[in-house]
């Protein structure tokens, strides 16, 4: 690819040249023509003519083109710009940018691109839109740029970087000229230099990609110089990659918490080994689905806060469904570990196949709203938002359970019970009562889990069980009974699982945190944090 | 749609016991049974349900043309529930018990692997659907679906291709089990062979259901940041793709930048995932429901009748489905019974339109002649097809590739006969090579 580049250059650039000359004369019609006709590589060049062209329609077109949203209308072979509009597609005319009415799919004729192409379209745009008046679009076109170094668009970046006013464009934009000069093989080499130590500067993955490259192709005072940026770049992500593994180990770990946290109170608390907890986090999921497809049948614009609208239905279809599980089941089966786990575990299989009779077998679409989608940058720190609010939201809900066990009478009944149930019995508590609602409790806040669990991870009837043996594990590692434990041991494992997985590969991983664990449980059978006193026995 | 399925597995179990009941006065053979080993509940639920229905459409469609060899078919339908033991026991008693004629089923290797012996003890036939690992080829089974040579290497040698993007490093992600692992075995061979170096290629598993792919696609990342062109190749299975891709999105890596191609991501997969932000991800599959062709079109319709719903996507394992059940009818109607041993021979060189617009055959392998095509994915959950093979691709058994196959090769005709025969030893290995 690199041997290739100078030949492909200086094709572009005859291109491009050839291309001057015609593009006066001819008109964005027959540029456009050729773009919505022939066979991908005649589209290729069609793009960059177009390009060329520096026609103020070219970049929407380019776009529309990469989107896949440029048609060709069949019955009068008009190129057409559609987006979606309930049903149907509301059509712009390509070239004039004049609405032209509407039309479904089937009249229309998509114009079609592949990987390659939307690497040229980005390219293109990305020259054409340098001197847009919108900041935020020429910081995008710098970036485009950067990404493609595409050598021809040299000019047209050293025009718009002599009349950038805005720092942080000017930044990107020269950037992208250093990653350009250093890639194109015979530009001068006190501009390599110059370029290397812009590119040491910014120090991210990408610039370690293009100084290690350029060291391989050159040789001299810049292989060298190159070289030794490399190498600090390397230092420097090594560095941050080590911050990037605890922060993916807190967020493993904070799921491993949500799922855990329920089963914290039902297995930890009351002692009941509820293999159908993971089916709880199951509902909890298919609620969130469910309040989805409303939404979007009925409320579209209530899309963004639909999992606020999930989280209390969730937290009460689960919750009922334990209650009434623990009034109809788990009640005459306490003090009976073994047989409330095979009940438990066929009530697990029943809850799975009822859901794949009512939904279905297949997976369903929960969507994520968009302040959940994408991602930011701290440092070299990767941060996705769905990750961090799902660390946020495992918090709060530790910190209310905290709050609803210490501080509520409720809470107040619960820990009486779990700790001394004859003599909560005789001071008047209706243990019965506190049995169904703690197991209530439990179940709910595996809907909560359920809720966040349904943005990473598929919503199939499937779901629950890939967590019920990692919650158990938290639990026990944590220590039976202690919430505070249940907190650091999910975040243990989930950073220690994610220090494994880059040495040993995600299967050895587990299987290495599976027999820490049986270890550690040799040692110190009750946990992490052994609850001390008569209650214990 | 759901209810519809269990009203109508309600009726076949109840025609089942109606047919047990009135064979001591009928005469027994009123009907040939076929048999459908699909788990209808576990995990592979999400993916056989589908292929039940579409072998059910199948013999609803064959009775409504008045048969087979004038007697009407009859469908019985097991419940392996995604256990691999419980394959083999299903397959005994479809085949000793309901005395099936053929049966249709499988879907992981390792289902297959179990049911294998049973089918070679009751001289039973199968035919398996799905694209798998190869390496494999047996008197008793058919294999639709396709061999890595229909699948992986063509998909490897598009994206070595200018189209392709002129790829130059390779991740190989798979889930951790038998597929993957052999597929990825042929496929880094093949690289090697065509001169990437081995510091190029990235092998990386995981386990089923494996949801957490945070630190993985940051490796893919820092893989691909190494300044050459960089795809990923993934034979990641079932449920661990949509956290996979969800995190391939959240990370923001685009088609464009780093594209992965998937042999076991088709249509059904991505019913359940927001595709806006997989656009221009690949695929390679020998069937896509976007094919534009009037046999496709007609199945479409007749499937989408079938299920009552009109949204019901179509996908590669059940054009295999469909074009083993058609070749099993043809070969039928040649030799003009049921009995194993004359459709076995009967079926080799037996040619059938696919949903693609050609004509497979079944080969002395028992494998069968497919196109591949390779299709990005759209927003809508569909693929564009954006490469073709020429022509149709014979299935091999055996790979060339690696060094304990390249000397096998599968021929069940006459004189060879053999599923594994040595061709420098000139003799067949038999069931000492399993």
């Amino acid at each position: 690819m690199l041997r290739l580049r100078p030949l492909s250059v200086l094709l572009s650039v005859l291109v491009s040249l050839a291309l001057a000359g015609t593009a006066l004369a001819a008109d964005l019609t027959a540029l456009v023509g050729n773009l919505t006709s022939g066979g991908l590589s005649e589209r290729e060049r069609a793009i960059n003519a177009l390009a060329a062209s520096g026609e103020e329609r070219a970049a929407p077109i380019l776009e529309a083109l990469a989107a896949g949203q440029l048609y060709v209308r069949i019955s009068d072979k008009l190129a057409v710009i559609g987006k979606a509009d309930g049903n149907k597609l509301a059509l712009t005319e390509a070239i004039s940018g004049k609405p032209a009415g509407s039309a479904v799919e089937a009249d229309l004729e998509r114009v079609r691109v592949n990987n390659r192409l939307r690497g040229t379209i980005e390219a293109a745009v990305g020259s054409l839109t340098l001197m847009s008046p919108n900041s935020s679009v020429r910081r995008s076109a710098a970036d485009a740029l950067f990404k493609r170094r595409d050598a021809t668009a040299l000019p047209a970046l050293d025009q718009a970087l002599a009349a950038e006013k805005d720092p942080r464009v000017r930044r990107a934009m020269s950037e992208a000229r250093a990653a350009i000069v250093l890639t194109t093989a015979d530009s001068p080499p006190a501009q390599k230099l110059a370029a290397i130590t812009l590119l040491r500067d910014r120090g991210d993955r990408d610039s370690l990609g293009i100084l290690n490259t350029a060291a391989a192709a050159s040789d001299g005072e810049v292989k060298t110089a190159a070289a030794a940026a490399a190498g600090a770049i390397e230092q420097t992500l090594a560095a941050w990659q080590m911050a990037q593994n605890v922060w993916y180990g807190i967020s493993l770990g904070s799921v491993l918490l949500l799922a855990a946290i329920g089963l914290a109170i039902t297995f930890g608390t009351m002692g009941v080994i509820n293999m159908a907890h993971g089916e709880m986090v199951m509902l909890g999921a298919y609620t969130t689905f469910v309040v989805q497809e409303v939404i979007r049948t009925s409320a579209p614009h209530l899309f963004d806060v639909s999992l606020a609208i999930a989280l209390p239905l969730a937290f009460v279809v689960s919750g009922a469904i334990g209650i009434l599980i623990e009034r109809t089941i788990i009640r005459f089966l306490y003090g009976r570990p073994l047989d409330t786990l095979l009940a438990t575990w066929g009530l697990s299989l029943v809850l799975q196949q009822a859901v794949r009779s009512i939904f279905g077998s297949s997976n369903r679409e929960v969507g994520a709203p968009s302040w959940m989608s994408g991602a930011f940058q701290l440092g070299q720190l990767n941060i996705t938002y769905g990750r961090l609010w799902i660390v946020v939201f495992a918090l709060i809900v530790f910190a209310s359970l905290i709050l609803l066990l210490r501080k509520t009478p409720l809470g107040l009944y619960m820990r009486a019970v779990t700790q001394n149930r004859p003599m909560a019995a005789a001071v008047g508590i209706r243990t019965p009562r506190v049995d169904a609602l703690t197991f209530g409790l439990g179940s709910g806040i595996a809907g909560l889990a359920g809720v966040a669990l349904s943005q990473i991870d598929n919503v199939s009837p499937n779901l629950g069980q890939g967590y019920i043996i990692d919650s158990f594990m938290v639990v026990v590692f944590g220590g039976v009974g202690n919430l505070f434990g249940t907190l650091i041991a999910a975040l243990t494992l989930g950073v220690v699982n994610k220090f494994l997985e880059p040495f040993a590969g995600a299967v050895l991983g587990k299987i290495l945190v599976l027999v820490f664990i049986i270890l550690f449980i040799q040692r110190r059978p009750r946990g992490l944090f052994a609850l001390k006193g008569r209650s214990v026995e | 749609m759901k209810l519809g399925s269990i009203v109508r597995t309600g009726l076949v179990a109840a025609g089942l016991l109606a047919g047990a009941a009135s064979s001591a006065f009928a005469q027994a053979g009123d009907t040939i049974k076929v048999g459908i080993l699909h788990s209808l509940s576990g995990t592979m639920a999400i993916s056989e349900t589908t292929l039940k229905d579409v072998v059910l459409m199948m013999i609803e469609e064959q009775n409504k043309k008045g048969g087979l060899l004038g007697k009407k078919l009859e469908a019985v339908v097991v419940d392996p529930a995604s256990n691999w033991p419980l394959f083999a026991e299903k397959a005994r008693e479809l085949l000793q018990k309901d005395k099936v004629a053929v049966v249709f089923g499988c879907w992981t290797s390792v289902s297959r692997k179990s049911v294998l012996p049973v089918f070679e003890e009751l001289n039973g036939i199968l035919f398996y659907p799905v694209q798998y690992e190869g390496q494999e080829s047996q008197r008793n089974v058919f294999y639709t679906g396709a061999a890595p040579n229909q699948q992986a290497i063509p998909a490897v040698d598009y994206l070595m291709s200018k189209d392709g993007g002129d790829v130059k490093r390779w991740v190989l992600a798979g889930t951790d089990y038998v597929y993957p692992r052999t597929t990825n075995k042929i496929l880094e061979a093949y690289l090697l062979q065509k001169g990437v170096p081995k510091e190029d290629i990235m092998i990386n598993y995981t386990p089923f259901g494996h949801s957490d792919w945070q630190s993985i696609v940051a490796d893919i990342k820092k893989f691909g940041s190494a300044g050459k062109k960089t795809a990923v190749v993934s034979t990641i299975n079932g449920d661990a793709n949509v956290p996979f891709y969800k995190e391939l999105g959240n990370q923001g890596i685009k088609a464009k930048d780093i594209p992965v191609v998937a042999f076991s991501v088709g249509e059904e997969e991505l019913a359940g995932v927001d595709t806006k932000p997989l656009v221009g991800h690949l695929a390679a599959w020998n069937y896509f429901q976007s094919v534009k062709d009037p046999a496709n079109e007609a199945f479409i319709k007749t499937w989408q009748a079938f299920t009552k719903n009109a949204k019901r996507v179509s996908n590669d394992p059940m054009e295999a489905s469909v074009i083993g059940f058609n070749m099993w009818v043809e070969a039928v109607k040649k030799v003009g019974t049921t009995d194993p041993d004359k459709v076995i021979d009967a079926l080799i060189g037996i040619k059938v339109p696919n949903l693609t617009g050609g004509i497979s055959e079944m080969l002395p392998n028992h494998h069968i002649t497919k196109p591949v095509l390779i299709g990005e994915i759209e927003a809508n959950g569909q693929f564009d097809v954006v490469w073709k093979t020429p022509g149709l691709v014979p299935g091999a058994a055996w790979s060339p590739i690696l060094d304990d196959s390249k000397n096998l090769k599968a021929d069940w005709t006459k004189p060879v006969n053999c599923g594994n025969f040595d061709t420098v030893a000139n003799k067949c290995i038999g069931k000492a090579a399993k």
